[in-house]
């Protein structure tokens, strides 16, 4: 009997988080991505889905195609609030463009690599894609893929990129360094020196969250504020209130709390209402609930985004390269805007789930905001 | 006086041997809280403590129903998210809508509940794989009902049920309303599990089921209401968790390993026939104990997770040793 015991003990460990650690500090992306940052957007004025931010332009004459087309999507998968927001962004873009679509083909790898693969495989073999985007589930995984997809067809990467130039260009907003910079500089801007932060994070060893913490890291440390405790919390809003509690609980004061992304962020300020103390400084995201908050309790507070308006963009770019117009490449910079104080009232739609990425840039899309979970 | 000492000596031992393991191992954590942080001993942070604790204790007592019948409830961990998801989108921030809406999930958690006992007594499906198909369809389905994204919000008279801490209450002080439904909820199991021939019954069934029907147990009745029982429960977990923290989708993830994990370590014995109350409380609390000391100690993630799974081989495998010594 007590193997069965040491068997139930034993599945309950192996359900715990795996971490493990890898270098995700590049001094050069760091700098790269502040500078971009500042750098002026060009393209249609508010409309950030169509702009860039510097680069090249690529010509794409070769691949000039009479429609409408059929355009194809292999999906890492829908496996978070965001990606679901993403994925009605695009699907929304397809649809005001309809007149020029014969078919989106969506494939959900599920975020299972090898399932991504043979996706994107089937898709090719079907032979009806005119053009496919692919959103990789991780790099080094996808890259062959992607590779043998460019001998047959032009190929846009958004998201996450791969290991290659192949494909015609890669879609991302400034990445996870500009979040933590942003989100980190306005937090060090309102406190003193010597002042305490407390990190929570969703998980370890994600490419995307990691550079977003060892960004913000590298702005405090420089600022002189103290990260009292960095805090992993899968995005569970019960964990994240008890660990924000037991900090509390330390009697250490926590002047800010820095998020690496904000579907937790009120409940980490329950946890100080609960408690009876005054709100910190905070960086979420830019989901409803959170700009709602920060609206009714007037906080000090800013909404750093990785916007999920970049779904969009792909869709964008592949009815460009079809008509053989140049687009931004081999990298499409996007803009990565942060809410402030003085746009938040812009952001805040009473209609909208409590999840929803505010800067979806959906507002304008046929279905809104019914798709998109709203009333 | 040598028969007084003798008599003596045996109640001693009789009493070390009722004192539950997992009390042992709460005191030991909880104390090492208090060496680190001595406001723990504060009645206010320790009633705090069993807020937070609640739902897990809760979730134990129903998983322990289970465990004596000789199985294993996978799903409770998925209702636990599908109450969370149902309540915030079927009550959708109206505060009139709480009780009625409470009062439907109820009756999910009894579907549930009925589901896994019927598809274990009639299907002849091992509660592991059976309970393991509930878990992934309950789960499926409250994704699918929400979208992948939680919709709706809930109302502070629903929230104040897992959140609200009533101030200046005699003799402790300040008393969450979680707390208050936890010793509820646990004098009933208390009750129905050690008070009643109900529970003379689960034992049997789980220490034996062939005995037990031949004795004239209606196996399969007990069977189904040890389900339901689990399957309420969690729909109880689930309204405490919705209300300490809010809507979310991952509110009940792992939580049917640490319950089961819970009664282990209160010494209950996987595939039935032995177990009480009071060790899934004492374990449900130890293994709380824990991830609070571990959250105190600030540890890096990975090593606070390998030292959170040495601390429960060690627990479980402690607890497994002295009752084998004591049987």
């Amino acid at each position: 009997m007590q193997f069965r015991s040491i068997l139930a003990a034993t599945l309950a460990v192996a359900f715990s988080t795996a971490a493990y650690a890898q270098e995700f500090n590049d001094p050069a992306e760091f700098k790269k991505q502040r500078e971009l940052l500042s750098t002026k957007a060009e393209g249609p004025e508010g409309k950030p889905w169509e702009q860039h931010l510097g680069g090249a332009m690529i010509d794409t004459a070769k691949f000039k195609k009479d429609g409408p087309h059929t355009i194809c999507f292999s999906n890492a998968g829908v496996f978070n609030p965001w990606r679901v927001v993403g994925l009605n962004n695009m699907k929304g873009e397809a649809a005001l463009q309809k007149d020029r679509i014969q078919e989106l083909v969506i494939l959900d790898a599920e975020g299972k690599d090898d399932k991504q693969i043979s996706d994107i495989q089937s898709l090719l073999d079907g032979g009806k894609c005119d053009v496919l985007i692919v959103s990789p589930t991780t790099t080094a995984a996808l890259t062959p893929a992607v590779e043998a997809a460019c001998e047959k067809l032009p190929v846009i990467v958004f998201d996450r990129g791969v290991n290659t130039k192949c494909p015609v260009t890669y879609i991302h907003p400034v990445g996870g360094y500009g979040f933590g910079i942003t989100s980190a500089e306005f937090i060090a801007s309102k406190l003193p020196k010597g002042a305490n932060v407390l990190a929570i994070r969703i998980v370890p060893g994600v490419d995307v969250l990691e550079t977003r913490y060892s960004a913000a890291k590298s702005i405090f440390d420089e600022a002189g504020i103290n990260v009292i405790g960095s805090e992993f919390t899968s995005s569970d809003r019960a964990k994240t209130k008890s660990v924000v509690e037991d900090y509390i609980n330390r009697g250490v004061k926590i002047d800010a709390v820095w998020m690496d992304a904000g579907d937790t962020a009120t409940a980490a300020l329950e946890a100080f209402e609960d408690a009876g103390l005054p709100y910190p400084v905070i960086s979420g995201e830019d989901q409803q609930d959170f700009l709602r908050k920060w609206q009714k309790e007037n906080l000090v507070a800013i909404a750093p985004s990785y916007p999920t308006y970049q779904w969009r963009t792909p869709i964008i770019a592949a009815l460009d390269i079809l008509d053989g117009k140049p687009v931004p490449g081999p990298e499409w910079n996007l803009p990565q805007p942060a809410i402030t104080q003085e746009t938040l009232a812009s952001y805040i739609d009473e209609r909208m789930p409590a999840l929803h990425y505010s800067l979806c840039g959906c507002q304008e899309l046929p279905g809104y905001p019914e798709q998109w979970g709203g009333k | 006086m040598t028969a007084i000492s003798d008599t003596a000596r045996a109640t001693r031992r009789l009493s070390l041997r009722n004192i539950n393991f997992a009390l042992v191992i709460f005191v030991v954590l909880y104390a090492a809280i208090v060496v680190l942080q001595p406001n723990y001993l504060d009645a206010a942070l320790f009633m705090n403590f069993l807020r937070r604790a609640a739902p897990l204790i809760i979730l134990a007592s129903g998983q322990l129903y289970v465990i004596l019948s000789g199985g294993f409830d996978l799903s409770m961990g998925a209702v636990v998210t599908l109450v969370v998801l149902a309540a915030s989108m079927l009550i959708g921030g109206d505060p009139e809508m709480t009780w009625v809406v409470i009062a439907s999930l109820y009756a999910m958690g009894l579907a549930v509940g009925l589901a896994n006992g019927f598809i274990v007594s009639f299907l002849k499906v091992p509660s592991i794989i059976a309970t393991l198909g509930t878990m992934l369809l309950v789960n499926g389905l409250a994704l699918a009902w929400s979208g992948g994204a939680p919709r709706g919000d809930l109302p502070d008279n629903f929230r104040n049920l897992g959140r609200l801490v009533l101030k200046d209450v005699p003799l402790v002080g300040s008393l969450p309303i979680a707390v208050l439904i936890l010793v509820v909820v646990t004098l009933l199991a208390w009750w129905g599990l050690h008070a009643t021939a109900y529970g003379k019954r689960l034992l049997a069934v789980g220490d034996n089921p062939r005995a037990a029907e031949l004795a004239g147990v209606p196996v399969k009745p007990t069977r189904i209401s040890a389900f339901v029982i689990s399957a309420l429960s969690a729909v109880t977990a689930g309204i405490l968790i919705g209300g300490f923290s809010g809507v979310s989708v991952n509110a009940g993830r792992g939580l049917e390993l640490q319950a089961i994990a819970a009664c282990v370590i209160g010494g209950a014995l996987l595939l039935g026939g032995r177990g009480t109350v009071v060790g899934a409380l004492f374990g449900a609390l130890s293994l709380f104990a824990l991830f609070t000391l571990l959250n105190l100690l600030g540890l890096p993630q990975a090593l606070r997770d390998s030292l959170q799974g040495v601390i429960l081989i060690a627990a479980v495998g402690a607890s497994v040793l002295r009752h084998r010594r004591s049987t």
